[in-house]
């Protein structure tokens, strides 16, 4: 399937019933699959006709309990900030994908465009396969932790076809939603809220934000995913995310075969970010090179992991076609090859 | 009081889906009669069990807090949005939203439309004082000419500097998904009985499976007004009526 | 027509002092206290007699002071 399809497809496997989207490239493609898909389930497509107005009916089927996704861009999820923010506040569970546009999209997504005191889970796939596996790992974290889950695809990821297999997931420790908005029979009534309190009579914002921030390292303790790979005698190890680090791992595979000890270690949980592991590679190697086609943003949080142990250099950079969506020269084994082999001599600026 | 209570019968108290009584609105805010009467109508209709009310921000949202119904706070403009979500996905219970003219005229007007315009199958509630009351009383999109805001408070609106007050309810009867479009006050018995009637008719329309219906409530603001609660009334009649005349602007043909 | 039975109770600890009750009772039997307040500093309605059981006062007042009794089935 194609990966924009795949998304979707792995979404509705998952129980999702409910989508709001906003044509948006490189995201569009979801929306399409899933307004032919989702009435055929029985769920609800709606076509908003703002990002504003998408992520709050995402809002309103999460309140009531209806597992709910929305996908978008950069430019689309800066729109949603407010709602992203408070929907955290609200404990309210949702997936949020962001088909970027290149990787500068790390940062909104890890550090939180919104206001306030609040992460979401961020997941970051490099395969089509992978996700399919993240999109049903989103749902579940999202019940789980009653927070929204961000996994960001790209348009590499989108339009790569790939054979998959969908895998359910054991979600039998997901307690019900008592929670949920659904008309109050037979029980107290309650309030789905981002401003304190979900009980009547006491709404006590002060302790409300207090426990909202007390999850975070409750999440960050135990949601931290990463994959490594030829770091045992690695002298150079490279940090990447998403579809580049597909073409990284590639890289690295010839690296060793030029005989160059190369390693790399890819992030698969941005928020929380695999520092241990980032930590543990830096303590074997003698340099660390970071690839993302952006600026440098997550090189920040490979620099806290490694506090100065080893040199951190950015090797990658932003790179886009003429389209502007991504997809550029730099992303080609040979260049990354070549700005490893200069970290590995000892000829990059760290 | 002169009469033993108990050769009499009790023919009106505070409704029974009021938590509490203790709502820190001002002295003769519209706003909790608007509020009583909904929660009347909720009573009266059976539908406590499968009622969702989505909250908009302002003074209002003082009653989720206080109210036996199921809440789900959206946040400024955004509640029709929030209803569609919980609608759509749970279409057989009873959603209406509670909004003021700063959150759905200022902040959510694009909402609105849109929700009219795809015939939403819930109601909208708009409790309209002209000013966004929470922060302090500023002009909002529905604030008259020559009145006094905050922000308008040397010469009271004049169109010239900021505009014309937007009529929305009139605006929303214009698109043809919204089936009931109507206008009421508070700040009379007789606009409260009124009032009442056209939030039973746009609730009926709901539970008839039928499209949007939107019932706006002219509420009394004494106190970014700056006149004395008992004037309250006076003022709204004198100064709101003329821009915004109470009727049923749009209903099914019989 | 013999006038029916009827009163009111007024929870005056809730009242915030708005008055909108004052004017709006048809035969006039409430009246604001001059110097009496709550313990949030309003003042408050006290009831005369001669109340019909209307319930208008009840209508207009937003803070649900008011609970209207009337004798439909009293004896006179």
């Amino acid at each position: 399937m194609e990966g924009s399809h795949a998304v979707a497809e792995a979404a509705i496997q998952a129980g999702c019933r409910f989508y709001a989207g906003y044509p948006i490239t490189p995201s569009t493609e979801i929306l399409e699959y899933m307004s032919h898909r989702l009435p055929q389930v029985g769920g609800v497509c709606m076509n908003a006709e703002s990002e504003i107005e998408a992520i709050n009916m995402v809002w309103g089927a999460a309140g009531c309990g209806v597992r709910a996704m929305i996908a978008s861009t950069g430019q689309g999820i800066s729109l949603m900030q407010e709602s992203l923010a408070e929907m955290a506040n609200a404990e309210l569970p949702a997936v949020i994908v962001n088909m970027m546009r290149g990787q500068g999209d790390y940062y909104q997504a890890t550090r939180g465009g919104g206001h306030g005191d609040y992460r979401h889970i961020v997941l970051s796939p490099h395969t089509v396969q992978e996700a399919v596996d993240l999109i049903a790992l989103a749902f579940y974290l999202a019940d789980k932790w009653r927070n929204p889950v961000d996994v960001l695809g790209d348009f590499i990821l989108g339009h790569t076809s790939e054979a998959i297999a969908f895998h359910a997931l054991d979600e039998s420790d997901l307690p019900p939603k008592t929670w949920a908005a659904t008309g109050a029979r037979g029980r107290k009534s309650l309030n789905v809220t981002p401003l304190g309190s979900p009980e009547k009579l006491n709404l006590d914002p002060g302790s409300h934000y207090g426990h909202i921030a007390d999850k975070l390292p409750k999440i960050a303790a135990v949601e931290k995913r990463c994959e490594t790979g030829f770091l045992d005698d690695a002298e150079v190890a490279v940090v990447a995310f998403g579809s580049p680090a597909r073409f990284v791992k590639y890289a690295v595979h010839l690296c060793r075969q030029q005989g160059m000890k190369v390693g790399f270690v890819r992030p698969i949980s941005l928020w929380p970010f695999p520092s241990e592991t980032v930590a543990e590679a830096a303590g074997r190697v003698r340099a660390l090179a970071v690839w993302e086609q952006n600026a440098g943003q997550m090189i920040d949080d490979v620099r806290l992991a490694v506090l100065g142990k080893v040199p951190v250099s950015a090797i990658g950079g932003i790179s886009h076609d003429g389209s502007g969506f991504g997809v550029g020269p730099a992303l080609d084994p040979e260049t990354i090859v070549g700005r490893i082999t200069d970290v590995y001599k000892g000829r990059a600026a760290a | 009081m002169s009469t033993s209570e108990q050769q009499l019968e009790k023919v009106s108290a505070k409704p029974e889906l009021l938590l509490s009584t203790q709502h820190s609105l001002c002295p003769g805010c519209g706003e909790p009669l608007a509020m009583r009467t909904i929660l009347e109508l909720v009573s009266e209709l059976g539908l406590r069990d499968r009622t969702i009310c989505v909250g908009g921000i302002g003074c209002y949202t003082a009653f989720p807090s206080i109210i036996d119904i199921d809440v789900i706070q959206a946040l400024h403009g955004r509640a029709p949005s929030v209803a569609t979500g919980a609608k759509r996905v749970l279409p057989d219970r009873f959603v209406f939203t509670l909004q003021g003219d700063g959150d759905l005229v200022n902040e959510g007007l694009q909402e609105v439309i849109h929700c009219a315009a795809r015939g939403e199958r819930f109601t909208v509630v708009l409790l309209n004082n002209g000013v966004f009351g929470e922060t302090g009383g500023h002009m909002t999109a529905t604030s008259v000419l020559g009145q006094r805001t905050k922000t308008t408070m040397e010469t009271g609106r004049v169109a010239e500097k900021h505009g014309y007050p937007i009529k929305i309810a009139d605006l929303i009867a214009q698109i043809d998904g919204a089936e009931y479009v109507a206008r009421g006050a508070m700040h009379t018995a007789a606009a409260i009985k009124f009032t009442r009637n056209c939030l039973r008719d746009a609730f009926q329309l709901q539970l008839d499976g039928r499209g949007f219906s939107f019932v706006e409530i002219l509420t009394m603001c004494p106190t970014d007004w700056y006149v004395d609660p008992a004037e309250g009334p006076k003022w709204l009649d004198e100064n709101f009526l003329g821009t915004y005349p109470l009727k049923v602007l749009k209903a099914p043909a019989a | 027509m013999p006038r029916q039975p009827a009163t009111v109770t007024i929870d005056v600890e809730t009242c915030k002092g708005c008055a909108l009750c004052i004017d709006v009772c048809p035969p006039r039997v409430l009246e604001m206290t001059t110097r009496e307040v709550n313990h949030m500093g309003y003042r408050y309605p006290i009831l005369h007699d001669g109340c019909t059981g209307c319930e208008l006062c009840f209508k207009v007042c937003p803070d649900f002071c008011f609970e209207v009794y009337r004798g439909e089935k009293a004896a006179s």
